[in-house]
């Protein structure tokens, strides 16, 4: 397999104005955000919801946000499909998400599965009133089980060869926010 | 991260990475053990066969437990009310018991080896839960756990194991698990019940309760195991209590923050007195609590794909 073609899907400073839509929307929907919580999927769904979180409080002086970090890993239904254990991650929610307006919130869709477990480890915590779901990227068409994002920062169509990488400061290493689709090829 | 083992036979046979990855995983069923709903369903397509040829309470109840909140199917095994009594080999029973579509097993055993022997005729995963004098190995990764939660860390730790080394398994499995993960040991107890050559472990022996005391961060105090002693070691419990075991005036002369652990089950006035057992020095509760999430880390790191 080698690399090749990087396409970036938010050239030039796109991805503030993108969040700050999504931010913008999510006011629409919840005006003073009274009984909402943003539970961001492990990992990269944590730094997502964390940006969204700080757009709205900071610049939208909508205060306090209550958010969440959700680990789905023991949740999945492909944990014993795969060669090794999956590492699982923190799970952070110091709230009752019963008769809540709960955002998840995810880095890229791709099958679904993580979204559906993360439903599953949800329910751990309460039953909400209501469940949306917030992403950056939607890779459309590639759905395993029937679940739709109600808000999308960017719609990708991609072929299964193809791959989403998000790169965001917040993760050790990473200098500089970058998200672009990978194609791989067979030499 | 993968564990380099498909078994969980001794502390012997398994890396320090291992134990570092044991360790870890546990910090997240620990927090799953404090929401709401304390269950996953990560092991719901999973068989365990608990197999005890031995009496055990708490071992038993907290690989049920952590078996029951990992969502697998439990079945338990006795020795008193099975085929053993009618002289069944321990091979046969187990490949019965396989013939059930069981995947993982998890034994005790009177015989030490029962576990090494086992694994050698059966393609089953299997944990020992104690084997005869040997190894228990998930007792000293909980102990492990609990004194990682008090310290922070194990490099480098001071930790003193006393009483009857000789017949305890918990002491061998501790000895090996502190040694991979950079600890000092020291064992202390009358010279009759402490293995010639114990050094050659890398390990300190001490016949001095008070001095090993000193030396310590943390304790481990066991329990003198009568059921697998053929003769008298000491002259009474009386004087080894006297000599060996840690009560208030002793703790209280050391004038410092000693951690006290026991893998139960405890002799009050024995080993350890009541009133130091129920001190907030001893971590003797927090150990039980830690042990079933310790065990929920090993059973969802040795659960191996369905198609191998």
């Amino acid at each position: 397999m080698k690399e090749e073609n990087q396409l970036d899907l938010f050239p030039s400073g796109k991805l503030h104005i993108t969040l700050n839509r999504l931010a913008q929307q999510l006011i629409e929907r919840y005006g003073k955000f009274e009984d909402v919580v943003f539970l961001g999927i492990q990992t990269k769904g944590v730094f997502v919801a964390k940006r969204i979180a700080f757009l709205l409080e900071d610049s939208l002086q909508i205060s306090p946000i209550h958010l969440g970090e959700l680990d789905a890993t023991f949740f999945r239904d492909d944990f014993r499909k795969r060669s090794a254990p999956l590492q699982p991650n923190r799970t952070k929610i110091d709230f009752l998400i019963e008769d809540k307006k709960v955002v998840l919130v995810d880095d890229v869709l791709y099958s679904g599965r993580t979204v559906r477990a993360a439903l599953d480890a949800m329910l751990a915590y309460g039953r909400p009133e209501s469940v949306e779901l917030l992403v950056l990227v939607d890779r459309q068409h590639q759905r395993e089980v029937p679940i739709q994002p109600s808000y999308v920062g960017s719609n990708v169509d991609t072929i299964e060869t193809q791959w989403v990488m998000v790169d965001l400061v917040e993760e050790e290493g990473v200098v500089e926010d970058k998200v672009y689709l990978l194609s791989k090829s067979q030499e | 991260m993968v564990l380099s083992t498909r078994h969980l036979l001794g502390i012997k046979y398994i890396q320090a990475s291992d134990i570092q990855l044991i360790l870890e995983t546990a910090d997240n069923f620990k927090e799953v053990l404090n929401r709401p709903i304390k269950k996953v369903p990560s092991l719901r397509d999973i068989t365990i066969a608990n197999l005890f040829f031995e009496n055990s309470t708490r071992t038993r109840l907290s690989f049920e437990l952590a078996e029951k909140r990992l969502s697998a199917d439990v079945v338990n095994f006795s020795a008193s009310s099975s085929s053993v009594k009618k002289g069944e080999t321990l091979l046969d029973t187990v490949n019965n018991i396989l013939a059930m579509k069981v995947d993982m097993i998890v034994m005790r055993h009177p015989l030490p080896g029962a576990p090494v022997f086992l694994q050698k005729h059966i393609d089953a995963q299997i944990i020992n839960a104690g084997d005869g004098t040997h190894e228990h190995p998930t007792q000293a990764l909980l102990d492990c756990y609990s004194l990682k939660e008090k310290f922070g860390e194990l490099k480098g730790l001071n930790v003193a194991i006393v009483g009857d080394i000789s017949h305890s398994r918990v002491a061998l499995s501790n000895i090996f698990a502190l040694n991979k993960m950079g600890a000092n040991v020291k064992v202390c107890g009358p010279p009759t019940l402490i293995p010639k050559g114990i050094e050659q472990l890398g390990i300190e022996v001490s016949f001095n309760l008070r001095e090993t005391l000193k030396w310590a961060d943390a304790v481990n105090m066991l329990r003198i195991q009568l059921e697998r002693q053929d003769k008298k070691y000491f002259p009474s419990l009386r004087e080894y209590s006297n000599m060996f075991g840690l009560n208030e005036r002793l703790l209280a002369s050391l004038n410092k923050e000693l951690v006290i652990m026991h893998p139960g089950p405890i002799n009050r006035g024995v080993e350890i007195s009541s009133e130091v057992a129920d001190s907030d020095q001893a971590i003797i509760l927090d150990q039980v609590e830690n042990g079933v999430a310790v065990r929920m880390a090993i059973l969802y790191l040795l659960a191996r794909r369905n198609d191998e």
